[in-house]
C-alpha cells in the first residue's frame, strides 16, 4: 500500500512540475519581457520608474540569463508564495485571485460529490431494471450529458431561469452577500446557490459514470454467484449490495483521477457563462489583456489543486478498496 | 431446404473479407446507421456551404438588425407558391429596440436555384446559382430571414452554413494531427514496451491530469494578434490536437499489446519480415477499423473544444464564422433574453456530437464482427 501511494506521489510530483513548465511557458509567451511591459504601464499611469529600480527587477527575475535560469528564479519566488504583480489591477497576483481559488475548489468538489451521489444509485437502478421506464430515462440524460457541452447547457438553464421564472440562476451569493465578509449567513448562502452549478458540471461526468456503472453491473449481475446467493435466500437488495455492486465499484472507481481535471477544465468556462466569482472569468480577462502572471498564476495553482485533489481521491480509493493494492498499476 | 439456406448463410459468412463482416455487424445498429446519415449531411453542408447560403455572410446592415426568425409561407390560398411577407422595421418608443413587423400585403415569392451573390462552387467554379434566393433586382440579404439576424444586421441562417464548414473540418484536421500522434506514440509504447512503454504511458497521464482548458485558453491567447484567420485556423487546430491525442495513443497500445503475441505476427516475424513489414502489413490492417472507430469518437471531443475557445474569444476570430464565434453573441443572457434565436447554432453543436458518439459506437461494436 505505501508502494503504491508512493508511486502516486512521485507522478503528482512529476505532473506538478510539468504543470509549472507549461505556466512559465504560457507566461514567457507573448512577446516582451515583464518589466519593460510593467515600465511601460508605469509609464502610462504617470509614474516613473528609475532605472535602478528596474534594474532590481531585471536581477529578481533574471532576465536576460539562459531561459532554465529564468525558469529557477521565478520557481523559487513561486515557493515562497510571491506570483509577482498583476498588470491590469496592480496589485500582487496573491492578492487579486484572493478568494476566487477557494470558491472554484468548492464549487468543483460540489460538482465531484454530486457527480457520484446521483451516479452510483442511478447507475444501479439502470441495471437492476434494465430497460425499464426509469433505465430509458437515465439513458436518455445520459445521452445528453455526453453531446450537450456544459457552457451550452449553462446558457440553456441560465435561459430559461431568465424567462420562464424571471430568476436570476448565474452566480454564488445574493447581492447583498456580495462583497460582505466571510459569516455564517454567507457560507449559508453560497451553499443555496451551489446545487445549480454543480448540476451543470457534474452532469457530463454523472453521464459517462452511470454508463460504466450500468455496463459492469449488468456483466457481474449474469454472473453465477449472483445465482449461488439469491438460492441462499438472501433478500434481493442484500444480493445485489452484497455482491455484484462491490465488483463492479473497481472499474468505476479508477475512473475518479481523471473526473477532477474534466470539472475543474469545465467550471472555468461555465463560471464565465453563469458568472461565478471563480477563477475562470478572472483568468479570461488576464489572457485578454495579456496580464500574464495573473495568467500563469492561475493555471498553475489550477493545475497543483486538481494534482493534489487526484492524490487524494487515490489514496482513499487505496484505503476504501483492498483490490487496489494488489493491483499492478 | 432449410438446412441448404443456412449453409448459404454460413458460406457467405465464411468467404465475406472483414469490410464486409463489419458492414453486415454495421447495418444492424439502426442508430449508428441514421447518425451515419446525419453526418453525411452535415458534411454535405461543408461542401455546399454557399450555395445554401443565399445570403452573403458578411453583409451587414443596421437597419435590419436583430431581427427574429422569418417563416416561409408555402401555399398562397391552394396555390404552390413559397413566399416569405415584407418586413417593415421601426423603432418602439418606449424601449427603443427595434421591433419588425410583418406586412401580408407584401408577397416576396422565393425563387429556387435563384441568382444571388457570386462565389465559386467547390472553390472551382465561379457561379451565382443558390438553392432559394428571391427575383432578380431584389437583394436576398435583405428579404429573407430563415433564422433572424444578429445584431449586426448579417443572416444567421447563411452564417450557419458557413460556421459548419469551419467548425467540421477544424475538427478533422485536428483528429488527423492527434491520430498520427496517437499512432505514433501508441504504437511505439505497444510495440517496444520496456522503458519507451513506461516513459510514453506516464506522460499520457501527466498530460490527463492538467485540467486543459485552461491550457488552451493559455496558449490560444498567447497567439499574435496580428496573425490571418488561416494561421490562427490552423494554431488552434495544432492546439487541441496536442492536447486530444492521448485517448487515440492508449487505443492503438491496447491493439498492439493484444496482437504482438498473436500467432500470425510471430510467424510473420520467424519467417523473417522485417519490423516495419511486420507493423504495416501484418498488424496494422488487424487493427484499421479499432482507430477508425476511436478516430470518430474523439471528433466531438475537438469541435467542442473549437466551439468552447471560440465562444470564449479565445479561438477563431471574427471575420472568420465558426460555431462557437456565432454563439459569442449569445454569452450575455439579456440578450439571449430579447433575442433567443442567438442561441440556435448551439443545436448542430449538439446534433452533431449526438450523431459522431452514435456512429463512433456503431462502429467500434462493428470493428469487431465476432463479439457479441
Amino acid at each position: 500500500m505505501l508502494a503504491y501511494i508512493g508511486r502516486r506521489a512521485l507522478l503528482a510530483v512529476f505532473t506538478v512540475w510539468a504543470i509549472s513548465v507549461l505556466s512559465f511557458a504560457i507566461i514567457q509567451l507573448p512577446p516582451g519581457d515583464y518589466v519593460t511591459s510593467y515600465i511601460a504601464q508605469m509609464a502610462s499611469m504617470g509614474s516613473m520608474v528609475t532605472d535602478e529600480e528596474a534594474q532590481n527587477l531585471r536581477i529578481q527575475y533574471g532576465l536576460g540569463q539562459p531561459i532554465y535560469i529564468q525558469y529557477l528564479k521565478w520557481m523559487r519566488l513561486v515557493v515562497v508564495g510571491d506570483f509577482g504583480f498583476s498588470m491590469e489591477w496592480r496589485r500582487p497576483v496573491t492578492e487579486v485571485i484572493g478568494d476566487r481559488l477557494w470558491l472554484t475548489v468548492v464549487v468543483s468538489v460540489a460538482a465531484l460529490i454530486l457527480t457520484w451521489a446521483l451516479a452510483l444509485p442511478i447507475g444501479i437502478y439502470s441495471a437492476v431494471r434494465q430497460y425499464s421506464v426509469g433505465d430509458y430515462v437515465a439513458t436518455f440524460i445520459g445521452f445528453i450529458g455526453l453531446a450537450v457541452p456544459n457552457f451550452l447547457l449553462a446558457l440553456v438553464i441560465l435561459y430559461f431561469g431568465f424567462t420562464l421564472f424571471n430568476a436570476n440562476v448565474g452566480g454564488l451569493f445574493s447581492p447583498e452577500f456580495q462583497d460582505a465578509p466571510w459569516s455564517a449567513e454567507r457560507a449559508w448562502d453560497l451553499v443555496k446557490h451551489l446545487p445549480v452549478p454543480a448540476l451543470i458540471l457534474g452532469l457530463a461526468g454523472t453521464a459517462q459514470q452511470i454508463r460504466i456503472m450500468r455496463a459492469n453491473l449488468l456483466d457481474e449481475l449474469r454472473k453465477p454467484y449472483v445465482v449461488t446467493a439469491r438460492s441462499k435466500g438472501l433478500t434481493e437488495a442484500r444480493v445485489i449490495l452484497k455482491y455484484p455492486v462491490r465488483v463492479a465499484l473497481n472499474p468505476f472507481a479508477s475512473t475518479i483521477g481523471y473526473t477532477l481535471p474534466y470539472i475543474v477544465s469545465g467550471s472555468i468556462i461555465v463560471s464565465l457563462v453563469l458568472s461565478l466569482p471563480t477563477v475562470g472569468p478572472l483568468l479570461l480577462r488576464a489572457l485578454i489583456s495579456q496580464d500574464m502572471f495573473l495568467a500563469g498564476t492561475i493555471v498553475l495553482l489550477l493545475g497543483v489543486m486538481t494534482v493534489i485533489g487526484t492524490l487524494i481521491s487515490d489514496i482513499l480509493l487505496v484505503w476504501v478498496d483492498p483490490r487496489i493494492r494488489l493491483e499492478d498499476t | 431446404m432449410a438446412t441448404l439456406v443456412l449453409d448459404r448463410e454460413e458460406q457467405r459468412v465464411f468467404v465475406a473479407s472483414q469490410w464486409q463482416l463489419m458492414w453486415w455487424r454495421f447495418r444492424k445498429h439502426r442508430l449508428a446507421v441514421a447518425s451515419a446519415a446525419v453526418v453525411a449531411g452535415f458534411y454535405l453542408v461543408v461542401l455546399g456551404a454557399d450555395f445554401l447560403a443565399y445570403a452573403d455572410p458578411d453583409a451587414s446592415e443596421a437597419q435590419r438588425s436583430l431581427m427574429p426568425p422569418q417563416a416561409i409561407h408555402w401555399f398562397d390560398g391552394w396555390r404552390f407558391s413559397p413566399h416569405v411577407y415584407g418586413l417593415k422595421g421601426a423603432r418602439d418608443p418606449l424601449t427603443f429596440k427595434r421591433v419588425y413587423q410583418p406586412d401580408p400585403t407584401q408577397k416576396i415569392p422565393i425563387r429556387f436555384f435563384a441568382e444571388g451573390f457570386e462565389y465559386r462552387f467547390l472553390g472551382l467554379f465561379p457561379t451565382t446559382r443558390h438553392l432559394i434566393g428571391v427575383d432578380a433586382g431584389l437583394d436576398a440579404s435583405g428579404t429573407i430571414f430563415l433564422l433572424g439576424t444578429d445584431v449586426q444586421g448579417r443572416d444567421l441562417f447563411s452564417r450557419l452554413m458557413y460556421a459548419t464548414r469551419i467548425s467540421l473540418t477544424i475538427g478533422l484536421f485536428g483528429v488527423t494531427v492527434s491520430l498520427v500522434l496517437g499512432v505514433v506514440l501508441g504504437g511505439l509504447s505497444g510495440f517496444y514496451g520496456g522503458l519507451t512503454d513506461t516513459l510514453i504511458q506516464r506522460a499520457i497521464e501527466i498530460l490527463r491530469s492538467i485540467p486543459t482548458i485552461p491550457l488552451w485558453m493559455g496558449l490560444a491567447a498567447a497567439l499574435p494578434r496580428e496573425w490571418s484567420i488561416l494561421q490562427v485556423y490552423f494554431a488552434i487546430t495544432i492546439i487541441i490536437s496536442l492536447l486530444g491525442w492521448t485517448e487515440l495513443a492508449r487505443v492503438v497500445r491496447g491493439r498492439f499489446l493484444a496482437l504482438r503475441e498473436e500467432d500470425f505476427v510471430v510467424s510473420a516475424r520467424l519467417v523473417g519480415c522485417r519490423e516495419m513489414r511486420t507493423i504495416f502489413v501484418h498488424m496494422v490492417p488487424a487493427f484499421m477499423s479499432h482507430i477508425i472507430a476511436a478516430t470518430t469518437l474523439a471528433l466531438p471531443a475537438m469541435i467542442i473544444s473549437e466551439t468552447a475557445l471560440s465562444f470564449l474569444g479565445l479561438g477563431l476570430r471574427p471575420p472568420a464564422i465558426s460555431w462557437g464565434v456565432l454563439l459569442q453573441q449569445a454569452q450575455n443572457v439579456q440578450t439571449v433574453a430579447i433575442s433567443p434565436w442567438l442561441m440556435i447554432p448551439a443545436v448542430p453543436v449538439i446534433v452533431v456530437v449526438m450523431a459522431f458518439n452514435f456512429l463512433g459506437d456503431g462502429l467500434r461494436d462493428a470493428a469487431d464482427p465476432y463479439g457479441r
